[in-house]
């Protein structure tokens, strides 16, 4: 029983992670509708300037705070120059972007840092938290840091005119723009708050699964699986399914027979299989239906 | 003769490169409702469209003595034209409140803002019952009721009216006309209004123009327009 709820929250908390990611799709994928495949490079960048922040002597928190304004303008900045004059371009193109996108930060992030695997420091420590071994305390403040991070969100998109500006836009852009509401802002807003919300989810992963250029290889995936799971229309359900997904991917590793640590990548591709077969609007998304 | 409010030169449209107006020649009065009638497809709803930036045009506008033609869409809203669309622009999964607010997207007087969602709901009591529901789910008549609740709190100097009456059972339109009397009598809102059903328009209307296939081959007082014959056995039905 303790090796479960012990996995459970280890689940949560890298599921944290993948909900962000997963949000940081979502919100991309409602205001352009399009995936964002360097979405995770963009948070492995980010982090890169995190480690670089640090190694200035900055303290652990003033290098988190100002890694996610710097990513925040630099989504802004990256929508603005590219994607702005690519808005009614076919969706090939759009692809073809992401994945220069994708090599441009890579093999950038390599030339600047070099591949070498970096450690990068955990800032609430590795004792376990009250003394027992259920939660360690890096666990615990990942999942603190991430639920305040989703916590405000929420409340910007629920309670700031702002937010609902944004929602107005991914709901109905044409009528967006008919109560004066400059769309193409909103859309760049977006994309500066996916690139800070990744930016969240590098620094807390990074301890875990240490910084080099390719470290959110994998956790892109957990993440798409999480936006996938939950509805691409749906930030609510890229977060819920980001958690579910870190929950079944642990768990499987733990009580599957050979599933272990190899075979769990492999899960989270099943459930994107899996959801896409079954029910391809996702759990929480809606189905969209377009008049022609 | 009431002050020009909005004046149209050789206003053309186009989807992609086919034309659908052909040179439009008009002018909206201020304070007034002016109203453009004519069947599917003569290019009433483009008019609009073309007047709030939605589509590629040449030609001329001007509001309030501004050349406007080529503005963005937003901008053309900040300016004060209130569009309410066809099929009303409803944005179904926000509530009815939201939709009310995103009227004021514009506007940063907070106390005002609140006033003029009060006011919609006395215009509108019906939807301020339903304040808290998704907008989705509100009756066709209810959500035409919002579009124009949501331009009202634009504090419009034009507004921009397709179809009120589209899809609507009869007594819906009656209730949507009434009020728009109302608002052009009370509140002095300058309209431009589209309309299939010409016998509601004319009855609002000051002005009328009637358009066929993408030009305006009538226009007068909506008065004479109602009583010109080939237009009452065209449009009218007796």
């Amino acid at each position: 029983m303790e090796l479960f709820l012990q996995q459970v929250i280890a689940g949560l908390s890298t599921g944290g992670i993948y909900a962000c990611m997963a949000l940081a799709i979502v919100m991309i994928y409602q205001a352009i509708d399009q995936l964002n495949f360097a979405q995770g490079e963009m948070a492995m960048f980010s982090t890169f300037i995190a480690w670089q922040l640090l190694q200035w002597g900055l303290p652990y928190w003033v290098a988190f705070f100002l890694t996610i304004a710097i990513s925040f303008l630099v989504g802004i900045v990256i929508e603005r120059v590219v994607f702005k004059p690519l808005k009614s371009a076919p969706v090939l193109s759009h692809v073809v972007i992401f994945i220069a996108l994708f090599g441009i930060l890579n093999s950038g992030a390599g030339f600047i840092w070099d591949f070498t695997v970096k450690t990068f420091p955990n800032p609430f420590g590795t004792k376990p938290l009250f003394g027992q071994s259920v939660i360690s305390i890096h666990d615990a403040g990942m999942i603190v840091v991430i639920s305040i991070l989703l916590v405000l969100l929420f409340a910007f998109f629920r309670y700031t005119r702002v937010g609902l500006a944004m929602r107005a836009t991914a709901a109905n852009p044409d009528s967006a723009r008919l109560v004066g509401i400059r769309v193409g802002w909103m859309i760049a807003l977006g994309w500066g708050m996916a690139a800070a919300i990744g930016a969240v989810a590098g620094m807390m992963i990074a301890p875990v699964v240490f910084l080099e250029p390719n470290m959110m290889l994998s956790i892109l995936l957990y993440g798409f699986a999480g936006a996938v799971v939950g509805g691409l229309t749906s930030p609510f359900g890229a977060v819920v399914g980001g958690f579910s997904v870190g929950v079944i991917e642990n768990l499987a590793g733990t009580f599957i027979p050979y599933v272990g640590r190899e075979l769990k990548l492999t899960i989270a591709l099943a459930l994107i299989v899996a959801v896409l077969t079954v029910r391809p609007s996702g759990l929480f998304g809606r189905v969209v239906v377009t008049r022609v | 003769m009431r002050q020009i409010l909005l004046s149209a030169r050789h206003l053309r449209a186009f989807y992609g490169t086919t034309r659908v107006l052909h040179g439009l020649d008009f002018d909206i009065a201020e304070g007034g409702v002016t109203t453009f009638l004519g069947a599917n497809g003569a290019g009433k709803t483009s008019t609009l469209r073309a007047l709030s930036g939605m589509i590629e045009t040449t030609g001329e506008v001007r509001f309030r003595g501004q050349a406007v033609a080529g503005k963005a869409t937003e901008e053309l809203a900040r300016l004060g034209i209130a569009h309410v669309p066809e099929g009303r622009g409803t944005f179904g999964r926000l509530t009815t409140e939201e939709n009310l607010q995103l009227g004021a997207m514009a506007r940063s007087d907070r106390a005002g803002i609140a006033a003029d969602i009060a006011r919609v709901y006395g215009y509108f009591p019906r939807l301020s019952e339903r304040a808290r529901q998704q907008a989705g789910t509100l009756s066709g008549g209810e959500q035409q009721m919002l579009a124009i609740g949501r331009a009202l709190i634009m504090r419009p100097k034009l507004m921009l009216l397709d179809e009120p009456s589209f899809g609507l059972a009869p007594l819906m339109v009656d209730e949507v006309y009434t009020i728009l009397r109302k608002l052009k009598e009370d509140e002095g809102v300058s309209m431009l209004l589209v309309e299939q059903n010409a016998t509601a328009a004319l009855a609002l209307a000051d002005r009328a123009y009637l358009m066929e296939t993408g030009e305006i081959v009538m226009s007068g007082l909506a008065r004479d327009i109602g009583r010109d014959e080939n237009m009452r056995r065209a449009y009218l039905g007796y």
